[in-house]
């Protein structure tokens, strides 16, 4: 008899921070410098010189851990983790082993089997590595050239407790924590760029076993998807071997994105014996509970509380909270637009459809778009109010999307207006209606459908612009 | 008397007046150099050049150090002059950056004739394992001039320099001073920035001046103490002026002689030494007790458990990947690493190295680094607690006056000659070197007074007292 197995996954995230400068020297941490030019005596680690914490590293740990409903540590200390690695100049990391910045939180995911909360183990801060670029493929490279920009600059390590059973979880995790993230403003949090980094620890056990299985370590996933995906493969292994009775081994996998697979880096045996001892060039970490408080004031409303706000505050569909809380900006537009027309449904499906969309062909951020509250709000009053036709709304949308101008200013401009002069429809209407023998006929016949042809033909005549309804009203009268 | 075997505040005196300019100066040393350095070998290398650029900027200057010649120890980076660290490792490393002392003294008008021979990245008490040469004892040339900084020490006594810097992690500055009867002075660890000071362990490593009388260590002290914001472990807070101390004045100053330091065999004539100097600070008005240190015993053992795992970590850079001696087998990044630490590093620096990394490894951390730390605690405990009833802790500097080159073998009696300077680096706390007499040989005998944290004050004082008593440093070589 085949027996059934719970997956287990804990993730480990790396984060760089979107500080100005490094975490230990003066140091620009700004993206796409030509390599070696954000470089200093401190962070290539030539002999004697000595690291200076960066308060504002700190104050970002705090944040996260405070946001992940962690402990903050009143004391805290740096210790260095020693390897090898020409990437690595000092030959070790500055990190922090048994005193993290912050400790024991947890998060709350969703996923359609429903919700969860996540244990946070820790967050601790560490400085980055440099970047080793090859010539030509690695293994068959003349040489190889090391770009010193990225080390030192500040990282958070996120790890989770082992509370996730399935990959789908793996990912809503890592949404979660995103969002969170991106709402903190403390990270770019872009996987492909690497300023998010995740590896996985995955084991299976039989449903109702305490004690965890075999795990193995996964890396080198670099999207969200391949993390879902190397997971996915990683628990079919896995599953494989103990249906075999064969025994998984404990080891380092790496996810090959274009094999579809994973492929074993290295065992438990090789596994680096890292030498941790306290950093002596740093003084401990005291953080004072006025600190914490301070950071405190400064959370904004995260994303899940959000969520969970839009639902019950606006009566928004679950679905559309989530959309809109998706991205901080698209949430902020969300309610700032509300208070210039107020039905939040109306402002969610125009953001959730002819927004996105627009921003999805300009491959624009919420930010970077011309689209804001006021303009927004105003534009859907004026189709509330009838200035405007739902549909000129879309043009007048475009628009402002375009050219940042105000929505009256371009409905003027263009003539956009809709008719809605009794007088000047009536003319148009009496006109169809004598142009289009056929379907007054029709009409008279009892079939509707030929009334929507008519209002299609008055709409056409007058570019849009007239107002539907009342032509709609205007036809039925004048053709009974 | 020679320019060259004057003090910083004689030369001063006669700067001041006229009688003598500071390129007189600068020359008279170099002339001394010309004439001893191919005896002594005190110096890595020479900075001609630099002493006269540095010469040619002083005229606007009116630094306390104006033209004064100094030297500086090996492991202090100097921008775009040799920091060698002794060590073939390090043979051709120019650093692109000053050490904040180095600045310090330059900017006080201090003119830097070269930098000075040392045991490789400062491990070693007699300097043979420098990588370049040995540093003879000026005192008698068949003898080390200790070490570390034992090129800093000799180069003072020698009269190649009027002061220099040294560093001291285990007594590598005191321990040479005492052999070659010179004052050399360990500050409070955090009183003296390490930046720029290449770390050999960082926790205990400090940064202190070599001079020919206590005046002088006074003064260098005034230039290269204070708070560095590019050194987390430097202290922020008033620095004093450390010449207001030089008193003749110890009434009623209570000093304690440790009994497990001098329960210790170790040679007559210095023990006695010491102990008629401590009769003449008695008879001077200064109250002495007996008293105890009763983790002293574990020091070194605690010393040579955190020193090299420090090491182990400091120098695991040195891999060829950036700067420094890289090896030839240099095929494969793992070959590189290995071959280049094999070649480049020394024996007693690769012995450490192998220590450290040992006493950090997992499962060995707890018996060894971990209780390391935990008898450091005690030793702290204890010299806080005797600082709470004493002024100072006198003892000898070192268990012998100077021994021959070549004489020690083992490395383990080598790390005996630092049984009396270590637990200061393990407590963090001030102590300094002055001659306290001759043995028969004629070789200095050097006296330890150590104070408490940041009570450099009172170690001037009384070392300024007993300087004038002894009226013995005046004594200079023949060379």
């Amino acid at each position: 008899m085949a027996t059934n197995y719970e997956t287990v996954i804990g993730l480990e995230v790396h984060l760089q921070l979107s500080t100005e400068s490094k975490i230990f020297c003066g140091c620009s941490t700004s993206f796409g410098a030509d390599p070696n030019e954000n470089t200093c005596p401190v962070c290539v680690g030539l002999p004697g010189t000595l690291p200076v914490l960066n308060k504002k590293v700190v104050d970002y740990a705090i944040m996260a851990g405070l946001a992940l409903n962690c402990e903050i540590a009143e004391y805290s200390k740096f210790d260095r983790k020693n390897y090898f690695y020409p990437d690595l100049p000092k030959a070790y990391q500055i990190s922090q082993y048994d005193l993290p910045v912050a400790q024991d939180g947890q998060i709350e995911i969703e996923t359609e089997e429903g919700i969860f909360n996540i244990g946070v183990t820790r967050v601790h801060l560490e400085e980055d590595a440099g970047k080793l670029i090859h010539e030509g493929t690695i293994d068959k490279s003349t040489g190889s050239l090391i770009d010193y920009n990225r080390g030192g600059i500040p990282l958070i390590e996120i790890v989770s407790e082992p509370d996730m059973r399935s990959p789908a979880q793996a990912r809503a995790y890592l949404t979660e924590l995103k969002k969170t993230m991106e709402y903190l403003d403390i990270s770019d949090c872009n996987m492909e760029e690497g300023s998010l980094r995740c590896d996985a620890n995955v084991s299976l056990r039989p449903v109702g076993q305490k004690e965890l299985g075999v795990k193995a370590e996964l890396k080198n996933m670099n999207s969200f998807s391949s993390v879902e995906k190397g997971l996915e493969y990683e628990v079919a292994r896995q599953k494989k071997l103990l249906d075999n009775n064969k025994e998984v081994v404990q080891e380092t996998r790496t996810w090959d994105e274009k094999l579809n697979k994973t492929i074993s880096m290295r065992g438990k045996e090789e596994a680096h014996d890292y030498r941790y001892f306290p950093e002596p060039d740093l003084v401990p970490l005291e953080i004072s509970r006025e600190w914490v408080a301070e950071i405190n004031e400064t959370l904004p409303e995260l994303p899940r509380e959000k969520y969970k706000r839009f639902i019950s505050e606006f009566s928004l569909p679950a679905y559309d909270a989530g959309v809109l809380t998706g991205d901080k900006e698209m949430a902020l537009l969300f309610e700032e637009t509300i208070s210039y027309f107020n039905d939040p449904k109306t402002i969610s499906n125009w953001i959730m459809s002819e927004y996105l969309r627009l921003l999805n062909e300009s491959e624009l951020t919420v930010s970077a778009s011309k689209i804001d509250a006021e303009g927004l709000g105003t534009m859907l009053k004026m189709v509330d109010d009838g200035v405007i036709s739902g549909k000129i709304a879309k043009t007048v949308f475009e628009k402002m999307f375009e050219t940042g101008d105000r929505p009256a200013a371009i409905v003027e401009e263009e003539g956009l207006k809709q008719i809605s002069d009794s007088d000047k429809l009536a003319e148009i209407v009496n006109r169809i209606i004598a142009d289009n023998p056929d379907a007054v006929e029709d009409i008279q016949a009892g079939k509707d459908r030929a009334i929507g042809y008519l209002v299609g033909q008055v709409m056409k005549e007058t570019r849009g612009k007239a107002n539907p309804g009342m032509v709609n009203k205007m036809l039925r009268e004048k053709v009974k | 008397m020679e320019i060259y075997e004057m003090t910083i505040h004689q030369i001063r005196k006669l700067i001041e007046k006229g009688d003598i300019t500071a390129q007189e100066v600068t020359e008279a040393y170099y002339n001394r150099i010309d004439n001893v350095e191919s005896d002594v070998k005190s110096f890595i290398s020479l900075t001609r050049e630099k002493a006269e650029a540095q010469l040619d900027n002083l005229s606007d200057k009116k630094g306390i150090l104006a033209g004064m010649p100094v030297g500086l120890k090996d492991n202090i980076s100097t921008e775009g002059i040799l920091t060698t660290c002794g060590s073939k490792m390090l043979e051709d490393y120019c650093p692109p950056y000053n050490a904040t002392v180095t600045n310090k003294l330059q900017d006080a008008g201090a003119i830097f004739l070269g930098k000075t021979n040392m045991d490789e990245f400062a491990m070693g008490s007699s300097t043979e394992n420098s990588f370049f040469h040995n540093t003879h004892n000026p005192w008698d040339l068949d003898y080390a001039p200790g070490g570390s900084s034992g090129g800093s020490a000799a180069a003072v006594a020698a009269g190649e320099v009027v002061a220099a810097l040294g560093s001291d992690t285990g007594g590598s500055i005191r321990q040479p001073a005492s052999y070659c009867g010179v004052v050399g002075f360990k500050p409070t660890y955090g009183s003296v920035s390490r930046y720029g000071l290449v770390a050999f362990a960082s926790s205990l490593d400090q940064i202190g001046p070599i001079t020919k009388d206590v005046t002088d260590s006074a003064i260098m002290m005034n230039v290269i103490t204070g708070h560095d914001p590019h050194d987390s472990t430097s202290v922020n807070q008033d620095y004093p002026d450390y010449t207001d101390f030089l008193k003749e004045d110890v009434k009623g100053m209570k000093i304690g002689l440790p009994a497990e330091y001098f329960d210790i065999d170790f040679d007559n004539e210095v023990k006695e030494s010491v102990l008629a100097a401590v009769k003449k600070l008695e008879d001077a008005g200064a109250e002495v007790e007996e008293v105890h240190l009763t983790g002293a015993e574990y020091a070194l053992a605690a010393y040579y458990v955190i020193a090299p795992a420090e090491a182990s970590s400091n120098l695991a850079r040195y891999d060829g990947v950036r700067y420094g001696y890289r090896s030839e087998k240099d095929d494969d990044i793992k070959n590189m690493f290995t071959h280049t630490r094999h070649e480049g590093f020394g024996p007693e620096v690769k012995r450490r190295i192998m220590l450290g990394t040992y006493a950090l490894s997992s499962g060995y951390y707890d018996a060894f680094y971990l209780k390391a730390q935990k008898v450091r605690t005690i030793i702290k405990e204890d010299f806080d607690n005797l600082f709470k009833d004493y002024d100072l802790i006198i003892s000898p500097t070192a268990p012998t006056t100077a021994f021959k080159l070549g004489e020690k073998k083992d490395p383990l009696e080598m790390y005996h000659a630092d049984i009396f300077t270590v637990p200061v680096n393990i407590a963090g706390v001030p102590a300094i070197s002055i001659p306290a007499g001759f043995d028969s040989k004629g070789l200095p005998i050097g006296l330890q007074m150590i104070g408490p944290h940041f009570g450099e004050g009172k170690i001037l004082q009384a070392a300024y007292t007993l300087e004038k008593i002894l009226d013995i440093n005046k004594k200079r070589v023949k060379l």
